[in-house]
């Protein structure tokens, strides 16, 4: 026995090539489906068409109207709070700070009944639209917490 | 310049013979670093079936935060900075075919789901640059059709949007 195992000693060489091709071909799958999905969330609203709103109770608190004027470019040309013009370095934060100071922000999440109707000129570049509903909407504290502000947002109607 | 020896000469010719074998290259590395590709690509892999669109370059916006609950059986509309709007993968370039095709769509929904039309979350995925007019007429026309829930989709953003004009 122990002549047989000195003269029989082989040395044992594993077949990497079909591992290899497996891998090789599991690594340009993933290459090729790889996708970068980029965060996204939404802000929920609830718009019922003008004669099915009509028919809901009217709220005691009176409609807010934000107005946003559209330079020929699309840019903002002015941002409007009801009568107000808010023409600030930072006219968003400016309605945020407005909204606010209207709302009272003191009793927690989603509790204000107010409605904040949005008027925009056509060719209004949508990202100042949805600067306008962050605005409206609620804010992020400092520790990285939501709150909400109007939950209430609508569109008006398109002349 | 010293000629080379009789004795060199044998151990040059010897150790030649000795390399004569065959080379294995050493492919550990080469294992390695294909199985943390692999790795990585499997831990980034993502089987959802977001209806993102590479056309759209959606606003940002820091309250802008992912569902909580997927919607059950959402209706996605984009539209492009041209006006164009992208529905179940078509681009069409006139609303009015936006309309036939939600037209077709609430159809199905009535026929084959017991769903009302007004429980269906229209998803819209509008890009920064786009008219907010047309946003309005997207919405206008779901209306029509009887729909109100909407998401109005924006892209996490970690800074304020509301501090620039």
């Amino acid at each position: 026995m122990k002549i047989r195992n000195t003269s029989h000693r082989e040395v044992v060489s594993l077949q990497m090539t079909s591992m290899i091709d497996i891998v090789f071909q599991l690594l340009v799958f993933f290459v090729f489906t790889f996708k970068i999905v980029l965060p996204e969330g939404d802000f929920n609203i609830r718009m019922p068409s003008a004669t099915a709103s009509q028919t809901t109770q009217p709220t005691e608190t009176p409609l807010l109207k934000v107005r946003l004027r559209a330079a020929p470019s699309g840019e903002l040309a002015q941002l409007q709070l009801g009568d107000v013009v808010l023409d600030g370095e930072a006219p968003f934060a400016q309605l945020h700070l407005e909204i606010r100071n209207l709302v009272g922000d003191s009793g927690g999440p989603g509790s204000t009944e107010q409605e904040v109707e949005i008027e925009a000129d056509y060719d209004l570049k949508y990202r100042y639209a949805m600067n306008a509903i962050t605005a409206i909407t609620g804010y992020v504290d400092d520790n990285g917490e939501q709150h909400k502000l109007v939950e209430r947002v609508r569109f008006a109607p398109l002349p | 310049m010293a000629t080379p020896t009789t004795c060199d000469k044998l151990f040059m010719r010897i150790r030649s013979k000795g390399h004569s074998g065959i080379v294995e290259g050493d492919l550990t590395p080469m294992i390695d670093m294909t199985f943390q590709l692999i790795a990585f690509f499997m831990m980034v892999i993502n089987f959802s079936d977001a209806e993102q669109d590479q056309r759209v370059t959606l606003p940002a916006s820091e309250l802008a935060k992912p569902p909580t609950a997927p919607y059950e059986q959402p209706l996605t509309i984009h539209l492009t900075k041209n006006g164009h709007f992208i529905y179940a993968g078509d681009e069409l370039t006139k609303i009015d075919r936006l309309r036939s095709e939600l037209l077709k769509e609430t159809q199905i929904i009535l026929r084959h789901t017991s769903k009302q039309l007004a429980d269906v979350t229209v998803i819209i995925r509008a890009d920064e640059n786009a008219k907010t007019g047309l946003v309005q007429e997207v919405i206008a026309i779901c209306q029509e059709l009887k729909f109100e829930k909407f998401a109005l989709r924006g892209k996490q953003s970690e800074i304020s949007t509301i501090r620039g004009s």
